[in-house]
């Protein structure tokens, strides 16, 4: 039996995602990697619906549900309490939404990062407020469909680029990761867990229901926005090493990518090739930061 | 052991003497000696304990109530629009059910920027579900620090400590600093039955439907009902302890009182020293001070003003668009149990100082007066 | 002392707040709630030609693809039929049926 990533399941089924959730993918291969010595804690976001109502839980893990802007001192917090009791070993991890983390949790963020807090912070991105239906966060990508930017008003202006912003924070390590290559994901959530000080995981999650795909096409989405250069997967350590993890020989064209879902439907041709300008500009200055 | 010190300091040694383990705080005037005490205590390893130097007081309180969901003493402490920006997270302590210890130096709220002391602050937060205590003396902060712990441990309720800027924070007074010896023997180590515990998967604040948020509300109306019991008995224990004594209210001359004043904080030890000289005139008044407002402490009030004629309530704060919020609270206990009139003054709001005579010419005042009035401004320039 | 948490997958019985924990402390596990009822669709192995590669199962998010003797085994119990697993078998040997027919 030849098993790609670590067979452990920690997280349980009879949760509330709906059919094809990239976030619950996410989870289930965070809980792989962190196993039973680990802590949660989620704020606002689609995960503090999935895992259940009172009194039910799903992840099987301690799980502390938070406001929408405080995962990162919760874990901070939980951290230095676990510190002070001598429970140093115990891994908190801090697992939010975009939303949570590009906009009302940026503050906390920059806090823990700052003080390189012992903690993971693993930012699922589905590139909207899908949990209240939808709208838009500053992880939306440029032209996207959300019940905030109509068709006549789709988003414009670029994804806020987390990665870098943690970066100069010069933490340990922070990262981009897609469910659809779990391997590298894996690789990074043991980096990640063996790493003494800050770090940020962020994790592209599908959505079928926000972006409008078939459940199905889950993977095939977090692949193929690898594959066209709109979510590169790279990771940072101390601030300055950069090392991309998946290359890409040919960049497919972002059509491939956009097809899939209804959110980009609306593009006219003059739209999406100033979209492909963008992602291949941004990927020339993300090739010249390479180690 | 004696020492002289001021209020701010009382508070930092109070956390110290209660043996708090995580410590998350953020500078703002008048608070921060509080913490930057801490800071020294901690760094000196005069304390075990963590402390995160947040980015915030919504993070502040964000990480007392992280170490305290993992099974720490946690402790924060701030001071107006500090505590506004934690509002949320009150909510979130208190009914998850966490015992942190908030000290809040009553600063009154911008704009016009103003440090000075006034309630408004603290009391906009009295819905939020944490006990809150009026401390009015240096030595009332230290106590009530280890009390409160000792009391909100026991019904799993936050407690928020209140105390007037400048004249408490930053005024120099005798302390008696326990051993801490004596207050470990009075506060045994925080070991909650429910937290955070990788043996014990559960999940903690998850979405709580219609079925069952009433009864969770219930049974924190059921912990503020016990505390008031737990507050006396541990009250008598550490008056066993250091010879002092603390109750939800603390009469002065009220037995045989025809007029009883109302008041909290540091104008409720001024008062004291009026009520002393207005006896000396021959006028039968006594003063009543609050010093827990939550719990309300609605039956030990009507114990005191039940032979009393009337009763005048001195405000620092203030509900606009209504009154004084101690004024509307003990209105709302007597209503249905007496019918004493009762004045509303506000007096010392942002700050200004309330003398012994304001406080004798309220006196007079109410005693000529026949008519009680809901919101009386002493002093105010018009 | 605390109200135990039930590790079993069985619901858990509230009749009134004495049943409850002072704080929304969960007392048991989602596994009770079996969302195989959600299904429209049924992904179904064609064994003959499963290769083992355990893809589906890498990818299912429920999980509801579990091992069994070393072979990827559908617990309907729990599959809600997003039909990933089918999408990204290399060998097309899951098959789509449709529930109820």
């Amino acid at each position: 039996m030849r098993l790609t990533i670590p067979e452990q399941e920690i997280m349980k089924p009879g949760h509330l995602a709906c059919q094809g959730c990239g976030a619950t993918m996410a989870m289930r291969y965070g809980l792989k990697v962190f196993g039973r010595n680990t802590v949660l804690t989620i704020p606002a976001c689609c995960w503090a619906v999935i895992d259940g109502p009172f009194p039910y839980t799903a992840v099987n893990v301690p799980l502390f549900h938070t406001a929408f802007e405080t995962a990162a001192i919760m874990a901070s917090g939980i951290k230095a309490g676990f510190d002070a009791l001598g429970k140093t070993s115990t891994n908190v991890v801090a697992w939010a939404g975009d939303g949570g983390t590009f906009d009302i949790g940026m503050a906390a963020i920059s806090g823990a990062a700052e003080r390189n807090d012992d903690i993971t912070y693993i930012v699922y991105d589905n590139e909207a407020y899908m949990n209240t239906g939808i709208q838009r966060s500053s992880a939306t990508p440029h032209g996207a469909w959300t019940t905030t930017t109509p068709v006549k008003h789709y988003k414009r202006g670029p994804k806020k680029n987390m990665v870098e912003i943690i970066a100069a924070h010069r933490v340990p390590y922070t990262t981009t990761a897609s469910i659809g290559y779990p391997e590298d994901f894996i690789k990074k959530l043991t980096k990640a867990k063996e790493t003494r000080g800050f770090k940020l995981i962020h994790v592209l999650a599908p959505c079928p229901t926000g972006w409008k795909a078939e459940p199905k096409y889950t993977v095939k989405l977090a692949k193929l926005a690898v594959q066209t250069n709109i979510f590169p997967i790279y990771e940072v350590e101390d601030g300055i090493k950069y090392t991309q993890n998946i290359k890409v020989k040919q960049r497919k064209p972002i059509t491939e990518y956009f097809k899939y879902q209804g959110r980009f439907k609306h593009l006219k041709d003059d739209e999406i090739a100033f979209i492909q300008k963008k992602i291949d500009e941004d990927y020339e200055i993300l090739l010249k930061k390479l180690s | 052991m004696k020492m002289t010190m001021m209020g701010n300091y009382a508070a930092s040694w109070g956390a110290q003497l209660s043996r708090v383990q995580v410590i998350a705080a953020y500078p703002i005037t008048p608070q921060t000696l509080i913490v930057e005490k801490l800071s020294e205590i901690v760094a000196d390893g005069e304390l075990d304990a963590e402390f995160i130097k947040v980015e915030s007081e919504h993070s502040a309180m964000s990480g007392c109530i992280g170490a305290s969901a993992a099974g720490a003493r946690a402790y924060t402490a701030t001071s107006a629009q500090g505590l506004a920006l934690m509002h949320e997270m009150l909510h979130w302590a208190a009914l998850a059910r966490l015992p942190i210890v908030l000290t809040n130096v009553n600063r009154a709220m911008a704009p016009g920027w103003s440090i000075w002391a006034d309630q408004n602050d603290s009391l906009s937060q009295r819905d939020t579900g944490l006990m809150h205590i009026f401390a009015s003396s240096s030595q009332d902060i230290l106590d009530s620090t280890v009390l409160a712990y000792k009391i909100g441990e026991q019904v799993l309720l936050p407690t928020l400590i209140s105390f007037d800027a400048f004249f408490l924070s930053h005024t120099m007074e005798v302390v008696d600093m326990p051993p801490i010896e004596d207050v470990d023997k009075f506060l045994p180590p925080y070991n909650p039955e429910y937290k955070l515990d990788v043996n014990d998967p559960r999940s903690f604040g998850a979405l709580t439907s219609e079925e069952h948020y009433y009864e969770f509300r219930y049974k924190m109306q059921e912990a503020m009902d016990q505390a008031i019991n737990i507050i006396k008995k541990e009250g008598k224990e550490f008056e066993k302890l250091t010879g002092r004594y603390y109750d939800l209210i603390h009469p002065y001359r009220c037995e045989d009182a025809d007029l009883i004043l109302v008041t909290s904080g540091t104008i409720a030890e001024t008062t004291n020293v009026a009520v002393d000289e207005l006896r000396e005139e021959g006028k039968k008044v006594g003063n009543l001070k609050i010093r827990i407002i939550r719990p309300y402490p609605k039956q030990d009030i009507l114990n005191v003003i039940k032979n009393c004629k009337k009763i005048a309530v001195i405000d620092r704060n203030i509900s606009c668009g209504y009154h004084g919020i101690f004024a509307q609270e003990l209105k709302s206990a007597l209503y249905n149990e007496t019918n004493i009139p009762v004045w509303g003054y506000l007096a010392g709001i942002g700050g200004r100082d309330v003398k012994i005579e304001n406080i004798k010419e309220i006196a007079d005042d109410t005693l000529k007066s026949d008519k009680p009035e809901d919101l009386i401004w002493k002093g105010v320039k018009l | 002392m605390a109200i135990k948490f039930r590790t079993d997958g069985k619901e858990v019985k509230i009749t009134g707040e004495k049943d409850m924990p002072p704080m929304a402390a969960s007392l048991g596990l989602m596994t009770w709630n079996k969302t195989g009822s959600w299904r429209n669709l049924r992904p179904v192995i064609d064994y003959d030609k499963c290769i083992d590669c355990f893809i589906c199962w890498k990818f299912c998010p429920e999980p509801a693809i579990i091992i069994v003797d070393e072979r990827p085994v559908i617990d309907y119990d729990y599959c809600k039929g997003c039909m990933l697993c089918a999408e990204e078998c290399p060998k097309d040997a899951i098959i789509t049926e449709v529930e109820g027919k």
